[in-house]
């Protein structure tokens, strides 16, 4: 039987983990700008948009993210449409960042004082221009701890990915588990690295979040 | 002709109904108090004027341009009139000039130097040139209205509303901002203020309004209004203060 030193064992995880990388980067710009799309939507002056997004974060939110990489990996199957496991789980992830990142950001946007639509409306702004100059720059503030706290969940929401086959960190540990036998310190490695991509994540969240709550109120 | 007509203004949430039928002409230059209890109706009558809430019934025209609920009318009419409101609403983000530019580039596409020099001017004017770049949170409670009042002037607007100016200040400072409004007075700007400074309106002002539930209940100059109530219901009011 092969022996494989620990090295052996890292180095095929931190292959794998640049796929957890790309995985998690695709599924938080994708999310973040049908996030933004699905924020507008939301507090859109049509009733029927905000319903529609509203919808569509209810169902996103209130299902298991593993289940919509199952309809998105099973489902489309049955359309006789073929997908791989990458796409699958791109689109799954993408779709529902989206609804978390745009229900955050609604939270961002609500959060700024009725006074401030008031007082750019009196000086004429239209709605646009209140929300570019005025409402977005003070939301966007706001936004930014529990946005980057979010994307943590976004990293270990790949993991399920594993289970429709796509090859990142926690599949790999299951690959290099069963050629080795050594569960243990292979799944301890994955922990290990997982909890290196996550942890600055939290931690800068939480110091941003005190520097937002200490700096000057608003600027 | 009135540069503000309104008539038989109505105006309900629901099944209540706030503004039941204002009829209130205002001849241009002229100084308008507006007082009355809490609940009387004196906010929603301005925010109509400016369009933050739609009427239900009558009309509302300023220099002739009428108030209609879609954004080109609604945008035309508040470039002619300018708001302050109580809580100042300075944008945070933005510094004192800023603020007082933002509109005019936005709104106006006045280019920048321009906006810039007239915001220059327009802080002056509040004796708060020096706080151009301050932050809205390093002013006073005074100097942030100063300055919102500087940001509506930026916009060059013909009739100004004032909804308590002054309620949300320290008793010292109200006397700085109160000390802007009577020079903008003095120059001949037309202005609908509701106020609780009866001293100010008696001095300054051309006419008082009183409102109670929801209807201009008594109107005449601050002389007569004061000195002569003609219904209990003012010359309850006026015991009060
Ligand atoms: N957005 C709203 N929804 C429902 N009712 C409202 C709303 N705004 C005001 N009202 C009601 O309308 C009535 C008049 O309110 P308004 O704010 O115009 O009074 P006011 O004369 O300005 O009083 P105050 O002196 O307390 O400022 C009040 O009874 C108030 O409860
Ligand atoms: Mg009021």
């Amino acid at each position: 039987m092969i022996e494989f030193t620990l090295w052996d064992i890292l180095r095929n995880l931190l292959l794998a983990t640049r796929w957890t990388v790309v995985l998690s980067l695709v599924s938080f710009l994708g999310g973040g700008i049908v996030g933004l799309a699905l924020l507008f939507l939301r507090i859109s002056k049509r009733k029927s948009l905000r319903s529609l997004a509203k919808y569509y974060i209810e169902l996103f939110q209130g299902t298991p993210l593993l289940m919509q990489l199952f309809i998105a990996f099973f489902g489309l199957g049955l359309f006789g449409i073929d997908v791989p496991a990458w796409l699958a789980a791109g689109l799954a992830l993408v779709l529902w960042t989206a609804a978390f990142l745009g229900e955050i950001w609604r939270g961002c946007v609500e959060a700024v004082a009725k006074g401030q639509w008031e007082a750019s409306a009196s000086l004429g702004m239209g709605w646009l221009q209140q929300m570019r100059y005025v409402i977005l720059p003070q939301a966007m503030k706001v936004a930014v701890p529990p946005t980057v706290g979010f994307s943590v969940q976004v990293i270990k929401g790949t993991a399920l990915t594993s289970i429709i086959g796509f090859v990142e960190l926690s599949k790999a540990g299951t690959v290099v588990t069963n050629a080795t036998f050594q569960p243990f310190t292979v799944y301890g490695l994955v922990a290990l690295i997982y909890f290196a991509l996550c942890w600055p994540l939290s931690k800068s969240s939480q110091i941003l979040e005190r520097k937002l709550n200490v700096a000057h109120r608003n600027h | 002709m009135s540069l503000i007509e309104i008539t038989e203004v109505r105006k309900s949430y629901g099944a209540t109904e706030v503004l039941k039928g204002i009829n209130l002409d205002v001849a241009s230059g002229e100084v308008i108090a507006i007082i009355g209890k809490s609940g009387s109706g004196k906010s929603t009558l301005l925010r109509c004027i400016n369009g933050l809430e739609t009427i239900n019934r009558g009309s509302i025209s300023v220099a002739g341009a009428q108030l209609l609920d879609d954004e080109v009318h609604l945008k035309a009419l508040r470039l002619k009139v300018g708001m302050i409101f109580q809580q100042f609403n300075l944008f945070p983000h933005q510094t004192v000039g800023g603020n007082v530019m933002l509109s005019q580039t936005v709104v106006k596409k006045t280019p920048k130097p321009e906006a810039e020099a007239i915001a220059r001017k327009m802080l002056e004017r509040v004796g708060l040139a020096h706080k151009f770049d301050a932050y809205p949170d390093e002013l006073s409670g005074g100097q942030q209205q100063r300055v919102a009042i500087a940001r509506a002037l930026a916009m060059q607007p013909i009739a100004l509303l004032c909804d308590e100016i002054t309620s949300a200040l320290d008793p010292e400072l109200v006397s700085e901002v109160l000390a802007v409004v009577r020079e903008l007075a003095a120059e001949g700007m037309t202005l609908l203020m509701v106020t609780h400074e009866m001293k100010f309106a008696r001095d300054v002002c051309s006419r008082v309004v009183f409102m109670h539930q929801g209807r201009v209940h008594e109107v005449g100059p601050p002389e007569e209004v004061f000195a002569r109530p003609q219904t209990p219901e003012l010359k309850q009011f006026l015991g009060l203060h």
